[in-house]
Parts: C-alpha cells; sequence; structure tokens
C-alpha cells in the first residue's frame, strides 16, 4: 500500500490498467505486425530470402535506392548545415518565410510531391523540354528521383541543428575570428566538432527517410523495371504479382536497415541532447 | 552541453592577429550562402510547389470545383479527413497514455519499448503496410481481416502517425515537476482531481501540438496505405490514393485540384500549431 501513497505512481490498481491499456495497443498495433514480418521472412528458411535477395531486379533496385538515397542525403546536408547557419547566426530579410517554408515538406503529401515535380519538370514543360534539349531527362529518370527524395527529406538535417546551433552560442567562432581564423578555418575546427553529433543524428533521419521513400518516387520514376525502380517499389510491385516471398524479403532487408537506423538514433540522441 | 564536446587541443588556427582587425563583430559571410539555399529551395520545393497551385487553381473557380466534386474524388476526400480526425484523436488519447507509462511506470522491457515507439518514423510506409497486411490481411492469424476496409485504412494512419503525440507529450511529463501533485494531495485532493487540475493543464499544448502533427500527416500518407486499402475508389480510397490514379490517368488538372485542396488543408493545420506553440510559450 505504499506505493498507493506516493504521488509520482498512481495506485496500483489504475497503474497496472494503464501498462495493460499500452501494451496492448503498441503489441497489436506494432510490436506483433513487426515480429510477424521477421517470422513469415524466414518461414522457409534463410535460402529463399538469400535468392530472392541476390536476383537481379532486386540487386538492381538496392542500387537505384542506394545512388538516389545517397545523393539525397550529401545534398541535403550540404543544404541542411548552410541553411541552419543562416537561420541561426544571420538577420536577413525573409528569414521568418525561409524558415517556414524549409519546414513545408513535412506537411506535403508525396503524392504531390511526385505530381509538383511532374508539373515542373515534365516532358511538356518549358523547363523539362529545355533540359530535355540538353540532354538531361528528369522525370522517370534517377533526377527526378533525387529531387523527390531530396524534398521529403529536406527539413530533418535543419531541424536537428538549429537547437543544436543556438545551444553551442558564437563565443567560440568570436572568439576564433578575432585571432584571425578565416571562415573557412572557424567552420571546420570550431562550429564542425561542436555540432557533429546533432549533425550525425540529422544524417541518419535523412537517410532512413530517403531510403523509405515511396509515393513521390512512385510518381516521377514511371517505375520503369531494371531501371528506375527502387527496393521500396519492389516491395509494392512484388506483392501486386503474388510475389510474396520476394516482397517480404526485400521489406526485411529495408525494416532491418530501419531498425539499425534507429539504434544509431537512440545511440547518438543523448549525445546530441546534453 | 554540446560545448563541452570542443576538444581542447583544438585550437584554431595560430595565424597573427592583423594591426588593423576590424572592430565590429565577426560575421560569417552570408551573399553566397543566401542565395545557393534559396536557389536549391527555390528549385526542389517552391517552384514545384507553386506550380500545383498554379494549375489547380488555373482550371478556374467552376473548373475547380468540378474537379474536386466528382464523386470519386470528393469521397476520397471525405474519408481522408474523417480518417485522420479518428486517427487524431486515437493518438491523442493513447499518445498521452503511452506517454505516461512510459515515464511514470516502470516495468521490465520499458527501455525497449522507449525506442520502439520510433519505430514508424524509421520504416518505409510501404513495409508498414505489408507489416500491417501480415497481420490483419486476408490469411490473419488471428482470423481479424481489414484489408480493404475502411477500418485498416486508419489502422495504417494510426501506424505511422503513432509517435508524434507520444514525443510531444514525454518531454513535458518528464519535466513536470511532482512537487505540484504532492501539495495538491496532501490538500486532499482526489488522483482525479489532480490529473485534471494540475497534470492535464501542463500537457494540454503537447497533446494538441502532437494531436496536429498527427492529424497532418494522416492527410498526406500515401505508402501504407496503398496496400491494405486496396485502392478501392469509393470505398477505401484516400485522397493521396486518388491524386496518384489521377496522375496515372493522364489527368494532372484533376490531380492538381485536389492537391491545393489538400496543401490548403494542411497549412491550416500548420498554421493552428504555430499558434498553439505561440500560446504555449506564452502560457510558460
Amino acid at each position: 500500500m505504499a506505493e498507493a501513497r506516493s504521488v509520482g505512481l498512481p495506485p496500483t490498481q489504475s497503474r497496472w490498467a494503464f501498462r495493460l491499456i499500452a501494451l496492448v495497443y503498441l503489441a497489436f498495433l506494432l510490436i506483433i505486425p513487426v515480429g510477424l514480418i521477421f517470422w513469415r521472412t524466414f518461414e522457409n528458411g534463410i535460402g529463399p530470402v538469400w535468392d530472392a535477395l541476390t536476383s537481379p531486379d532486386s540487386v538492381h533496385a538496392f542500387q537505384v535506392t542506394l545512388i538516389v538515397a545517397g545523393t539525397a542525403v550529401v545534398l541535403n546536408t550540404a543544404f541542411g548545415l548552410i541553411a541552419s547557419l543562416l537561420i541561426v547566426r544571420h538577420e536577413f530579410r525573409g528569414k521568418s518565410i525561409f524558415n517556414k517554408l524549409i519546414d513545408l515538406p513535412l506537411a506535403v503529401s508525396p503524392v504531390v510531391v511526385g505530381l509538383a515535380l511532374i508539373l515542373v519538370y515534365g516532358r511538356n514543360t518549358s523547363i523539362g523540354t529545355w533540359l530535355g534539349a540538353h540532354g538531361i531527362n528528369v522525370i522517370f529518370a534517377l533526377p527526378g528521383m533525387i529531387i523527390a527524395t531530396c524534398f521529403v527529406s529536406l527539413p530533418l538535417v535543419v531541424r536537428e541543428l538549429v537547437p543544436v546551433l543556438e545551444e553551442v552560442g558564437d563565443e567560440q567562432e568570436q572568439a576564433a575570428a578575432t585571432l584571425g581564423a578565416s571562415p573557412f578555418q572557424i567552420f571546420r575546427r570550431i562550429t564542425l566538432p561542436a555540432i557533429r553529433w546533432g549533425l550525425a543524428y540529422g544524417v541518419v533521419l535523412t537517410l532512413a527517410r530517403s531510403l523509405g521513400e515511396f509515393g513521390a518516387v512512385a510518381v516521377v520514376s514511371g517505375r520503369i523495371v531494371g531501371q528506375t525502380q527502387t527496393a521500396t517499389l519492389l516491395v509494392e510491385q512484388s506483392f501486386e504479382n503474388f510475389d510474396t516471398g520476394k516482397a517480404y524479403s526485400v521489406a526485411f532487408a529495408l525494416a532491418a536497415v530501419a531498425i539499425l537506423a534507429l539504434l544509431l538514433m537512440t545511440f547518438l540522441r543523448p549525445r546530441s541532447d546534453r | 552541453m554540446t560545448t563541452t564536446l570542443i576538444e581542447p587541443e583544438d585550437p584554431p588556427a595560430a595565424t597573427p592577429v592583423p594591426i588593423n582587425a576590424p572592430k565590429r563583430r565577426w560575421r560569417p559571410s552570408t551573399g553566397i550562402e543566401l542565395g545557393l539555399a534559396t536557389l536549391y529551395l527555390s528549385f526542389v520545393v517552391i517552384i514545384p510547389l507553386a506550380a500545383v497551385i498554379w494549375r489547380g487553381l488555373g482550371l478556374g473557380w467552376s473548373g475547380f470545383w468540378a474537379a474536386i466534386n466528382t464523386p470519386e474524388a470528393r469521397y476520397a476526400l471525405v474519408l481522408t479527413v474523417v480518417a485522420s480526425g479518428i486517427v487524431a484523436i486515437v493518438n491523442a488519447v493513447m499518445g498521452t497514455l503511452i506517454a505516461w507509462v512510459i515515464v511514470r511506470d516502470d516495468f521490465p522491457g520499458k527501455r525497449v519499448l522507449d525506442t520502439l515507439i520510433d519505430l514508424p518514423f524509421a520504416l518505409p510506409t510501404i513495409v508498414a503496410g505489408l507489416v500491417l497486411l501480415a497481420l490483419y490481411g486476408p490469411d490473419s492469424p488471428i482470423h481479424v481481416t481489414l484489408a480493404y476496409t475502411q477500418p485498416g485504412v486508419v489502422v495504417a494512419l494510426l501506424f505511422v502517425t503513432l509517435p508524434f503525440v507520444v514525443r510531444t507529450v514525454q518531454p513535458v511529463l518528464l519535466e513536470l515537476d511532482q512537487d505540484m501533485e504532492q501539495a495538491a494531495a496532501s490538500l486532499g485532493a482526489s488522483r482525479t482531481t489532480i490529473f485534471r487540475r494540475v497534470i492535464l493543464p501542463n500537457l494540454v499544448p503537447g497533446i494538441l501540438a502532437g494531436t496536429a502533427l498527427s492529424f497532418a500527416r494522416a492527410l498526406s500518407e500515401y505508402g501504407s496505405t496503398v496496400l491494405i486499402s486496396g485502392n478501392l475508389p469509393m470505398k477505401t480510397q484516400v485522397a493521396s490514393v486518388n491524386i496518384y490514379n489521377q496522375i496515372q490517368n493522364d489527368n494532372p488538372g484533376g490531380a492538381a485540384a485536389v492537391s491545393t485542396l489538400l496543401l490548403v488543408v494542411a497549412l491550416i493545420v500548420l498554421v493552428l500549431l504555430t499558434l498553439i506553440q505561440r500560446w504555449a510559450v506564452r502560457r510558460g
């Protein structure tokens, strides 16, 4: 009964009730479904999974995914560094609009992203025609998929870096400047080491989001098998074609990467929060 | 503090101090960086989104109305808003309860559970759909088939929005001073009263913010609903899937109209969210 008197914990009865409700909810929404997919994947042993993952179209899909996600991560990391430094260390006209526009992609449906890119870079548009005349196809090709992935994961690095930069302050940068360090030296020796954990966290988030992008890429890629098919598109296509073994195997590979990213994030989180 | 991460043995380069060092505060240069960042933002986000709205409104008022008022589009929009509303309410309640259990309760495996909450954010949405079909699909091991039904859509949306409320309420609950609760208890307040009068008012901004975020996400969700909804027009087809079909059927105008409406609703939610945050800051 001592527990019932301590205010921190609710009385045993309702504490058990809350715990039970939360656990049952999470079990049926999250834990059992995710566990089940691992079980379904390895139902027939590891052989078929390996075969499915090493089949030519899977290997190609993973390659496309890596190229698209890798490029998007590099671009968004560079943008994230520049934009967060601008937001935290500078005053300029239109800053609050700039800041709000960066958050916009989080509220936009991936399918709308795809449509938006088709309307600007599609073959019937002026930009698309001009680019096509110079031999660059954006839609139904890798550049469009990269832009789409950049769009959906754009805010993640910025949102991680802004609070970190604010907390670090700029005293050290000022001191370095007074001592005659160049802006690049200041960035490399002062700013970057101070924000590295926050940056790492943002990069992992961006990578996880980029590897898993489906809707936007589905629209702009044209889903050309063996050319613009990413891993997530392959999951859907295999499932629709009743090749559930392959769908589960590729989904398992993607889920494994996601869980790995999650573990990395919990490892990085306390450091960036300290 | 992240400042402590700077290694002391890594001082700035020892360039001699210029004699005529500028007196004003040092500022990294802005021009080129701002130009590059704005250019990137323009070509990736601003111009494409403007093109959608331009195309949608370019239909004219009657054209726009006709495009969003086709039976299929109207049904998809209503289903999306209603399903997102249900998802938002369930998340407000369950998210708060889960955050409570994680912060105030203690049991083996709690830390693992805490980590798992973020899984829906890390998992690709198409995998999320497949995962739910494994339990609630036609060959459901527990004989609950939600595939190709509206409840199935709601479950998919609940899955992908699970972390929002939990993650906005959890930090508030962690920092909540338990002295107030103890004071209230010593003055004879019942547990229900303490929760309603002391704890809940502190949580409300967090709950509202998380609910708004999950509503916005549910409105725009695509990947997780594709497999479980079975894409049945007038039954389980949500707005994003409707837009996708219109793009595939070479009807970019109609797709742009539905997209514009979806964007407007999302923007309203974002503005509300900013207002909630300002209100929360003012309350301290």
